[in-house]
């Protein structure tokens, strides 16, 4: 017992750390934003239609939610509510664990913290990620998650997802992009693979729209994760402010004592 | 005819409720003897902050913890989730909670200012070898105190550093197995650890911790406090016994000095609080945000920042040596690292205390000190590898040759002469 545990620590930890950055995918970068009180409301409307089924918030409450989005109780219980769940009820599902297992091969994880465990970048690029894979079970894999037992959720609304191999400009020995030396502004490019595209008129939503509705359920993700992070960074203000006042007065008595020693 | 004006600055009755008090208790005695009649040193600087600091910081997690424990469940079904409680629907448990993660952090980076002041002046010294002394038991419980309390939330990285800090009791010949067991109390880390590590974070180690800063007070008030010149101001008093360089303890340092360097304190601290809580994964950890699971091992386990140097000095020890495991020396290592500080007042032969008497190889080997312990901080935080073990493994060595090597370059090199009165600088 002793020793696996030390072997883990010396040999096999390190290799879990390199493989985990392993990822052969260019992150795009995902800049939450908790004040955009409609991009939090869309991603919570899109989280309880494409989420939910299988995936809780077990430690959010729908009236948290709703307060802290500005949505009024009612609208609330009678849209994001699709159960006899009431407006006080943690925001779980009826997804049993134990037959998730067998249906999914793991059963899925609650996403009540996973913004904190992950990330906001790699939940954003893992959400994007998804393409056609005939060899995986659900017919689909993922970039940044490889070999996830999770399927696409977004076939609808991305469209079909597909690997694709792309044109890219050649490097430059300058750093810049290599260009035809006979035609100009024509760039000399090689066939790179492992990009993703959408088969055109597939999906409900352009590229641009998915990216934003991805973004949209990144961000209330990111929101439940701390939803006090309102309320912390609102009154940090104020106990800073309190405390520079203090500091003034403070320093002043200070110094009034500090005369008296020679 | 005419009442004489009473001399004292209080109301008479107050006076007369303290002369009822005082012949029953001494309150006043003991309010003199250590506030307003104990004499500290006049030279106290920057570094002279920490000590009263820690107390703070000491006091928050008393107050922080008390009320956490009202809404924390140590249960392995419910520990967990009651932190998110906490976090939630707990009306400002948000804050109770970050307040209490983000002052242990603040706990150890002010006792470590307060250890190395000590090493800078010389306050180990004779006649304060047992100051020193109790000094070292805080430092080590308060470390017991961290690790316990690290459990509770049991989160992923809570879960997986406990087992492997329990594991490295297995090291130890003959016992280790037994008393790897005996620690946890099972098999494996599990709620009857749990619990147990519970009893210990929440009565046993505070009781230990507060007892121990008591007599350490105690002891400083007994032999009186050191100052950056490393002089006994006690040495040289005026005709009513008052040291010449001393000044009365309140409030010209209460409110003189500690009183604005509290509130800044309090000021950096709030920052990090309500806008860096989780300071990047280095007092949250990031697989802390995942409950406790036997069955997946977080991708790199590491202790929290203020347990990292000594880590890597764990990681660096990588030969077996007399049939004994290369962990096991690993161990020796670590635990003498923590422990050998406690031999200072017996390694500096110094003829002075403070650094600022010293010679050259004191300065130096004081700088190659601190600067080996920052890096053993960095390399305890990230994975193993050939060039960062042999980098531990140097700077293990530098760690370890500044209290070594103490009793020969603290009595070759030369010293400035020590002045009679301390200097205001």
């Amino acid at each position: 017992m002793k020793r696996s545990i030390w072997l883990w620590v010396l040999v096999v930890a390190p290799a879990f750390a390199f493989g985990a950055e392993e990822i052969q995918w260019k992150m795009d970068p995902f800049h939450p934003n908790i004040q955009d009180k409609p991009s939090l409301q869309r991603g919570a409307q899109l989280f309880v239609n494409y989420c939910m089924g299988c995936h809780s918030l077990k430690f959010q409450r729908y009236e948290r939610t709703a307060d802290d989005l500005e949505v009024p109780h009612d609208i609330l219980a009678a849209n994001l509510i699709f159960t006899d769940q009431k407006i006080g009820s943690l925001m779980t599902n009826a997804m049993p664990v134990e037959k998730s297992k067998a249906w999914l091969g793991a059963a899925p994880p609650d996403l009540t913290l996973v913004a904190k465990l992950r990330g906001g970048d790699w939940l954003y690029n893992y959400l994007r990620t998804f393409y056609l894979d005939p060899k995986r079970p659900f017919g689909v894999n993922n970039k940044v998650f490889p070999n996830v037992s999770m399927p696409d959720p977004f076939l609808q609304l991305q469209g079909t997802p597909v690997e694709a191999c792309h044109q890219v400009p050649n490097k430059a020995a300058n750093g810049g992009e290599e260009r035809d030396p006979l035609v100009p502004g024509l760039a000399i490019t090689h066939e790179e693979c492992g990009f993703i595209d959408v088969v055109p008129g597939s999906g409900k939503l352009t590229a641009k729209e998915f990216d934003q509705a991805v973004y949209d359920i990144v961000n209330f993700l990111y929101y439940v994760a701390e939803p006090a992070r309102f309320e912390r960074e609102r009154l940090g203000i104020y106990v800073l402010l309190f405390l520079v006042v203090l500091y003034v007065f403070t320093a002043l008595l200070g110094r009034e004592y500090n005369k008296e020693i020679h | 005819m005419q009442q004489p004006q009473s001399t004292s600055r209080f109301p008479a009755m107050w006076t007369a409720f303290m002369a009822w008090v005082d012949r029953r208790f001494p309150a006043t005695e003991t309010f003199e003897y250590h506030m307003s009649k104990y004499y500290a040193p006049k030279n106290f600087n920057f570094w002279y902050y920490f000590g009263v600091i820690a107390t703070v910081v000491l006091v928050l997690q008393l107050v922080t913890g008390i009320w956490l424990t009202m809404s924390y469940v140590p249960s392995g079904q419910g520990a967990f989730a009651s932190v998110e409680y906490i976090m939630r629907d707990v009306s400002f448990g948000w804050l109770l909670r970050y307040l209490h993660t983000t002052g242990a952090s603040a706990f150890f980076v002010v006792v470590y200012l307060h250890m190395f002041r000590g090493l800078m002046y010389g306050s180990y010294r004779e006649p304060r070898e047992l100051l020193w002394l109790i000094g070292m038991a805080i430092f080590i419980a308060m470390m017991a105190e961290g690790f316990f309390g690290y459990l509770l939330p049991w989160g992923n990285m809570s879960f997986w550093a406990a087992q492997v800090i329990v594991s490295l009791f297995g090291a130890i010949p003959v016992i280790g197995n037994g008393l790897m067991e005996w620690i946890r109390g099972d098999f494996l880390i599990s709620e009857i650890t749990l619990n147990r590590f519970f009893a210990l974070h929440v009565v046993a180690l505070p009781l230990v911790l507060i007892m121990l800063v008591f007599v350490h007070i105690v002891a400083l008030h007994h032999v009186g406090s050191n100052n950056p010149d490393g002089i006994e101001i006690k040495k040289n008093k005026n005709a009513d016994g008052i040291p010449v360089d001393g000044i009365p303890f309140h409030p010209y340092y209460t409110i003189g000095h500690d009183l604005p360097g509290v509130v800044l304190f309090l000021f950096i601290f709030c920052a990090i609080v309500f806008y860096l809580p989780e300071m990047g994964g280095y007092f949250i950890e990031k697989p802390n945000f995942e409950g406790a699971n036997p069955l997946k091992t977080p991708d790199h386990i590491a202790p929290v920042w203020y347990y990292t140097p000594y880590y890597a000095m764990l990681r660096a020890a990588t030969y077996p040596l007399f049939a004994l495991d290369a962990k096991f020396w690993g161990l020796v290592v670590m635990a003498g690292a923590v422990v050998l500080p406690a031999m200072l007042p017996w390694l500096d032969r110094s003829p002075v205390k403070s650094i600022r008497y010293k010679g050259a190889i004191s300065k130096t080997m004081l700088g190659i000190f601190v600067v080996s312990m920052f890096i053993l901080g960095y390399l305890g935080t990230i994975p193993p590898s050939p060039p960062a073990t042999a980098l531990a493994q140097v700077c293990t060595i530098l760690y370890f040759s500044y209290f070594v090597l103490m009793p020969w370059y603290t009595r070759v090199e030369r010293t400035k002469p020590v002045p009679d009165r301390v200097t205001m600088r």
